[in-house]
């Protein structure tokens, strides 16, 4: 392992929702990533500290805490792009109840997901021929800009409207409602229809994209937002929808 | 917000687009020609096309203001949904009956 180059000044949330901040002092290491410095302070200093995180490869989406004001991947963030003066401040992710230290209560998140009906409805059995669905049709590729969202929740901890509005679905549960209404072989649209323009649904967002500003994939779920928007204000008009 | 006050915000916001523009052009014309209140109102009596410009424009308006600055209350205040839609139609009815009283004393009295 490489030699210590300096020491971060490390200051990480402690407690539920009324904690506060403490400062540990971390060796500073080559190639080293914001997740293991919160492991390093886990591992050497106070193993009380909770936080969440399992593939450590940006694959899981669970490691996602706030990182000097800005959600993000703890694994796939390097402490020399974010560390100012060799200080970092970490905080569990907002817009999400703390459930002690670094780790959040993701409930919420995954029910609006829900009302959102996010679950895919299956059209066919499996008895049935496999769907021949053509890659370049305009609504397999809405859907194929959307599908790569693996729930990390940091563009719930970024938005405005979710912070204003606790009813809004946010832009996770929105993009895969989106994706979900340009995929030929589900046959869930019209309660989604009803779910995503009800109160608090895909109407309630501002399109201030700070989903697509911090998606660590740089998805655009705003984009997809405004696709929602025109789809449901279209039935809206032609009386499909009753709002 | 849902869809349906989302229709009609967006709806009243492309009505008012050109209004806006009409009305701007009109109050720089008034002014800039010196045209005192007594010109102004001489022109406006009994025009069935300022009453219908400006009837649609106070409707417009009366619904857009309320109905964006409902979800500003909904968002920003404590107030619930429904109490931030009273308010909201309070201040559209509010906006309409001024405006159309203000209408009404441009073309009719």
């Amino acid at each position: 392992m490489p030699e210590a180059s300096s020491q971060l000044a490390v200051s990480l949330w402690r407690g539920g929702e009324d904690g506060r901040y403490q400062t540990y002092g971390v060796p500073r290491r080559d190639n080293q990533t914001v997740l293991d410095v919160v492991t390093y302070v886990q591992r050497h200093i106070d193993p009380t500290l909770s936080y969440r995180f399992a593939c450590r490869v940006g694959m899981c989406g669970s490691c996602a805490m706030t990182v000097n004001g800005r959600p993000r991947w703890t694994c796939r963030t390097h402490v020399a792009k974010v560390a100012r003066s060799d200080r970092l401040e970490i905080g569990p992710l907002e817009n999400l109840p703390v459930i002690k230290d670094l780790a959040t209560d993701m409930q919420p998140f995954f029910e609006k997901w829900q009302q959102a009906k996010g679950v895919f409805a299956p059209s066919a059995t499996r008895r049935d021929a496999i769907a021949q669905i053509q890659p370049d049709s305009p609504a397999r590729i809405a859907a194929d800009a959307g599908i790569e969202c693996i729930n990390c929740g940091v563009c719930y901890a970024a938005c405005d409207t979710v912070r204003w509005n606790a009813d809004y679905l946010g832009p996770a549960a929105l993009n895969r409602a989106w994706t979900l209404f340009n995929d030929a072989r589900d046959a869930g649209n019209s309660a989604r229809m009803a779910a995503v323009a009800a109160s608090g649904g895909c109407h309630s967002c501002h399109s201030h994209q700070s989903c697509q500003e911090h998606c660590p994939l740089s998805l655009n779920p705003t984009a997809s937002i405004a696709g929602l928007k025109r789809r449901t204000a279209l039935a809206y008009l032609k009386g499909e929808l009753k709002a | 917000m849902n869809a349906r006050l989302y229709v009609w915000q967006r709806a009243t916001a492309a009505v008012m687009a050109p209004f806006v523009l009409v009305h701007i052009a009109v109050i720089f014309y008034a002014t800039r020609a010196g045209l005192s209140a007594a010109d102004i109102l001489s022109r406006t009596h009994d025009s069935i096309a300022w009453a219908i410009f400006y009837s649609v424009f106070v409707a417009a308006v009366s619904l857009h203001a309320s109905i964006g600055v409902r979800n500003v209350l909904a968002e920003w205040s404590p107030l619930g949904e429904r109490q931030a839609g009273f308010l909201a139609l309070a201040l559209g009815l509010l906006l309409a009956a001024l405006g159309f009283h203000a209408v009404f004393a441009l073309v009719v009295a």
